[in-house]
């Protein structure tokens, strides 16, 4: 059990850096969320498992019974289960703005902020068309224009 | 008559600092008011000058912080005073000379300001007596540098001049600070009169060498020495009254000044001696060849200020008692005659609408009393008896010829550079106001009087000081020259040394000069042409290494922003699987956790791994969708199984509300069904995440081979009903001890929707979801 | 909406059975599994389902109050639930205080239970925000 429960989170982990790595944000977005639940995962495992009692006092005890699942790490994991769902829905929010915005889903095709894509070290030929905005000029040209 | 060392020391800095203050918020006779202060300022170090002889000194406000063992204060003595009477009476003439100069530029305020902040900088600076204290005003005076040759901003040709001082005066400041923290460590103090009297382990100390040539280079940027001359010429940017006081008569002379200041610590060792002869020679040669190819008169005067910078470090370098009592004096002329020529110009500039030389000439009718400053000033310059500059340049001569070995070409050099001072002198004054008159933009006539005394008063007290040099050499020369060898030593000046080969000398030296200005005309338009002095203009060196900065910025940017999220996120997981990777195999490897054999419980993790793997091969972004629910349910299954029947209730829950709202909204979007990644970024993006899976999978199995200490969960456990009334652990964890996080937690919730809200406002579209 | 006439028809049993298991979970959660974070999110699926079939409109009808407000009102709730604690000086913020009135039976009353009321609200303000954002354009 302690050993296949890492080997999955592992698989997940793997899958949802894969994901996170595509050039089209919603593929993005689930990388997101899959890397969301591997933590929670991740955090319920460290906190040890292996009993099926869950962390309820009996009717009329005064402690919890030796052998129930440790209570703190659920605890943590149930608000960061809430948070991330609270922050995928505001990431699609955004994803939904940036494709009103752009007319793109492209991670390629939102570059307001950034150099032209032309001069990134991994020149890998673009299969989508470079947009027709104008470009910023980079910050050391217009340094350049001082000295 | 005497006075208190608080108030010659302290309250003309208290003084400056209060005027530039005020300079800020006055309208009116805002450069009076600050040539008044400075002028105060004068008159209590002149005060004070009777205190200051070769063996005694002012001293005021030491303090000291032991814990970084420095000490230090404020310190008058022979050297001091020669410069801070220099500072402040050039600065209060040349401040009376802004009021007309500037007259009704509204930026006249913070010029007042800049130039009393520069002058509070400049006595701080040659008062201090510790290193620390030196080097903040040295660096201050470099910043109201920058700020004052940009005073017309508007022009890049200001701009860049502005910024090409402040970077070579500034980065041999960080030289500077080098030097001066590996001095101090090596005298064991910071107080400079300290480290004078630490001669000994300073030059023993194992880092002598280096710590020398790093302050060496300090004072040779501020002070514009080869290679690093080409900042003072580009600083003409600044309006003239600027360039009279910061680029000649007193900011580009306190690299001079340190020099001088250190000298009794270095003044034995050959290689000082060496470096700065050669330095100073180099530089004076630069700057009379330099001076020979302009006809702007403002550039003129700065090469032939380089010049005469050359030649002060030469001096210091040279040592003996004749060669400092040269240098002293020939400082105090130099400044005499050059602000005076400086102001000249301005006037000039001023009044006829041009400062090329080559347009001008005939001016002595129209402005009578401008030729008779311009003339004096120029008769100094010269070296012409009965004037001061007579008396520098005699004893100049001597100094070179008693050097021994090198004396020949020191005296060769010396000569033809003199030549060529002679040359621009003639060209400043009978060039310029005798001869036909040429046509200017503007009617030239004399300006008004507080222009003209400046330039008058200069070059007066010039003709004064050289006919009576013995009573300067008592009263400002002497003790400067005990504090460059660090005894008295100095000898008298005369302005008659009867016939020697000195004085045959100098009577060829103005027959070569006055031969060289008859033939500028001719000569300077070609030596402008010869390309070859622009080739080695070490100026080009500067803007290579520039050019090459700003290449190399331009680089480093594109290489780590090259604005592909992809390689962002590459880059990001990468480190985040390789560095615990890393940490694992320092701490010795991998333990693996004693396992409980698989049961049915297992079947719940198969859910997660092939749900995983279908969201990331998925070819439709709807299938990937699912797939990701199909993980969110095994998650579910797993917290269930496992003893967490809240957090699975809670996953459940999230994950229906997520499927639905993803299949809502994705299905709208008009999505590339397909990931559009080619097959050769799938095998990198998977090779990466392979990656990071595994080293996620070995770390999460190192921890858990590690002993658990489970009393947090057990006190929790034992607490919930006695403390927080409740069965449910999880609950009450949640809603009562740790209910300070959970309120934390659902803020967050809230600016996350209140932020949705705003993005939609912002967005000015129909949605208004908050109204 | 172009939703299909069996979830519009179904809508309202959709929102109103998950409201009703919704606030039995957030009372019984102190004991037994359950409590505010579950309970709101079984309430907001619900109104997502609502909003869905019915339009945004009509939910906000519903909810009387527009997201923004049920997020404010249930964080001043969980944040007022502490200042109780200082009837008693010594103790510290969002230390809860508890009741046992004896209607017949004991009926435990605390400031805990206020608290997960306010994490309830808080929840099912933020999706309901999320959702309405995000099914708003047609």
């Amino acid at each position: 059990m302690e050993i296949a429960l890492p080997l999955a989170i592992g698989v997940l982990v793997a899958a949802a850096a894969y994901l996170l790595m595509a050039r089209d944000l919603p593929r993005g977005l689930l990388g997101f969320v899959l890397l969301g639940t591997a933590a929670n995962l991740t955090i319920f495992a460290a906190g040890r498992i292996g009993t099926m009692t869950p962390p309820l006092v009996a009717p009329g005890a005064q402690a919890l019974e030796a052998g129930a699942a440790n209570p703190l790490p659920q605890a943590l994991v149930l608000t960061a289960i809430v948070i991330g769902f609270g922050l995928a829905s505001f990431a699609l929010v955004l994803l939904r703005r940036a494709h009103a915005e752009f007319g793109s889903v492209m991670s390629e095709d939102m570059q307001e902020a950034e150099p032209p894509l032309a001069a990134a070290p991994p020149a890998e030929p673009a299969p989508t068309p470079p947009p027709a905005r104008p470009r910023p000029v980079p910050a050391p040209a217009a340094l350049r224009e001082v000295v | 008559m005497s006075i208190a060392p608080s108030l010659a020391l302290g309250l003309p800095l208290g003084l400056g600092l209060a005027g530039a203050i005020a300079a800020t918020m006055m309208k009116r006779g805002v450069a009076q008011a600050g040539a008044a202060v400075a002028a105060l300022a004068f008159l209590l170090y002149l005060l004070a000058a009777p205190g200051v002889t070769e063996t005694t000194d002012l001293r005021f406000g030491f303090w000291s912080v032991p814990s970084l063992g420095v000490v230090g204060g404020l310190r008058l003595d022979g050297l001091s005073l020669v410069f801070v009477l220099l500072i402040t009476g050039i600065g209060a003439l040349v401040l009376l000379y802004a009021s007309r100069y500037l007259k009704g530029d509204t930026r006249l305020p913070r010029l007042v300001t800049l130039l009393l902040i520069f002058m509070v900088a400049m006595l701080g600076a040659v008062t201090a007596d510790d290193v620390v204290t030196l080097f903040v005003f040295w660096e201050l005076t470099s910043l109201a540098s920058f700020f004052l040759v940009a005073y017309d901003h508007e022009k890049p040709g200001a701009r860049k001049a502005a910024l090409q001082a402040l970077l070579v005066t500034g980065g041999g400041g960080l030289a500077l600070l080098a030097g001066l923290i590996l001095v101090a460590m090596a005298a064991g103090t910071t107080s400079l009169s300290g480290i004078i009297a630490a001669r000994e382990a300073v030059l023993a100390h194992p880092a002598a060498i280096p710590a020398m040539l790093l302050v060496v280079l300090g004072c040779f940027t501020k002070s514009a020495q080869f290679p690093f001359q080409f900042w003072l010429p580009n600083a003409m940017a600044a309006p003239t009254p600027v360039s009279a006081y910061l680029h000649s008569a007193t900011m580009v002379k306190l690299g001079i000044y340190l020099l001088a200041r250190l000298n009794p610590v270095y003044q034995h060792e050959a290689f000082w001696q060496e470096l700065l002869t050669t330095a100073g020679l180099l530089t004076t040669a630069v700057g009379a060849i330099y001076a020979l190819r302009e006809s702007d008169l403002k550039r003129v005067l700065a090469w032939t200020t380089v010049t005469a910078l050359g030649s002060l470090t030469m001096l210091i370098g040279l040592a003996p008692a004749l060669s400092a009592t040269a240098a002293v004096t020939f400082l105090l002329v130099h400044a005499l005659y050059k602000a005076a020529l400086f102001l000249v110009a301005g006037i000039v500039d001023h009044e006829t609408g041009t400062r090329d030389a080559a347009a001008l000439g005939g001016l002595r009718r129209a402005m009578p009393l401008t030729a008779l400053a311009a003339v004096l000033a120029a008769l100094s310059m010269a070296g012409l008896p009965p004037f001061v500059g007579f008396v520098a340049k005699e004893i100049i001569y001597e100094a070179k010829l008693a050097t021994g070995g090198a004396a020949g070409l020191f005296a060769s050099i010396g000569f033809l550079v003199n030549a060529a001072m002679v040359a621009i002198a003639g060209l400043l004054s009978w060039r310029l106001f005798f001869g036909p008159l040429r046509p200017t933009p503007a009617t030239p006539h004399d300006p008004p009087k507080s222009m003209l005394a400046g330039p008058i008063l200069l070059a007066g007290l010039g003709l004064l000081a050289g006919a009576a040099p013995s009573l300067v050499g008592a009263w400002l020369v002497d003790g400067a020259v005990a504090a460059m060898l660090g005894a008295p030593a100095a000898v008298p000046l005369k302005l008659w040394h009867g016939f020697t080969p000195v004085l045959a000398l100098s009577a060829a030296t103005i027959a070569l000069g006055l031969l060289l200005l008859l033939a500028w005309g001719r000569l300077m338009p070609r030596l402008r042409r010869a390309s070859a002095f622009d080739r080695f203009d070490t100026a080009r060196l500067y803007d290579r290494a520039l050019a090459g900065l700003v290449a190399w910025a331009e680089g480093t940017t594109r290489l780590v922003q090259h604005g592909s999220l992809r390689g962002y996120m590459q880059v990001l997981l990468l480190v985040a699987a390789l560095g615990p990777l890393a940490v694992l195999v320092a701490r010795g490897g991998l333990d693996l956790p004693e396992a409980a054999p698989l049961d049915f419980r297992a079947l719940a993790f198969l859910p997660i791994a092939l749900g995983a793997i279908a969201a990331a091969v998925a070819r439709g972004t709807l299938a990937a969708v699912m797939a990701t629910g199909l993980v969110g349910f095994g998650t579910a299954l797993v917290f269930l199984t496992f003893g967490a029947p809240d957090v699975a209730l809670t996953q459940f829950t999230v994950e229906v509300l997520l499927i639905v709202i993803l299949a809502t909204v994705l299905i709208r979007l008009p999505v590339r069904a397909r990931d559009v990644r080619t097959g050769r970024q799938r095998t990198v993006d998977a090779a990466v995440a392979g990656a990071l899976g595994l080293s996620v999978a070995l770390v999460l199995l190192a921890v858990l081979a590690a002993p658990f200490d489970p009393r947090l969960g057990e006190w929790f456990g034992a607490e919930s009903v006695p403390g927080g009334h409740g069965r449910n652990v999880v609950n009450v964890i949640l809603v009562d001890f740790r209910a300070l996080d959970t309120l934390g937690e659902i803020a967050v919730l809230a600016i996350a929707a209140f932020s949705v809200i705003a993005l939609l406002r912002a967005s000015g579209r129909g949605a208004r979801v908050g109204s | 909406m172009d939703a299909s006439l069996i979830l519009r028809v179904s809508a309202p049993l959709l929102l109103w059975v998950p409201a009703i298991v919704s606030l039995y979970l957030l009372i019984r959660g102190h004991n037994e599994p359950g409590g505010g974070f579950v309970g709101g999110l079984v309430a907001s699926a619900g109104l997502v389902f609502f909003v869905i079939s019915r339009g945004r409109q009509a939910a906000l009808r519903v909810m009387r109050v527009p997201p923004a407000g049920w997020c404010g009102i249930g964080l001043l709730l969980a944040a007022g639930s502490g200042l109780l604690a200082w009837i008693d000086p010594a103790a510290g913020y969002l230390t809860h205080r508890w009741w046992f009135p004896d209607v017949g039976f004991k009926v435990p009353l605390g400031t805990a239970l206020l608290f997960d009321v306010g994490v309830y609200l808080t929840v099912i303000g933020t999706i309901t925000a999320m959702v309405f954002a995000l099914v708003d354009e047609d």
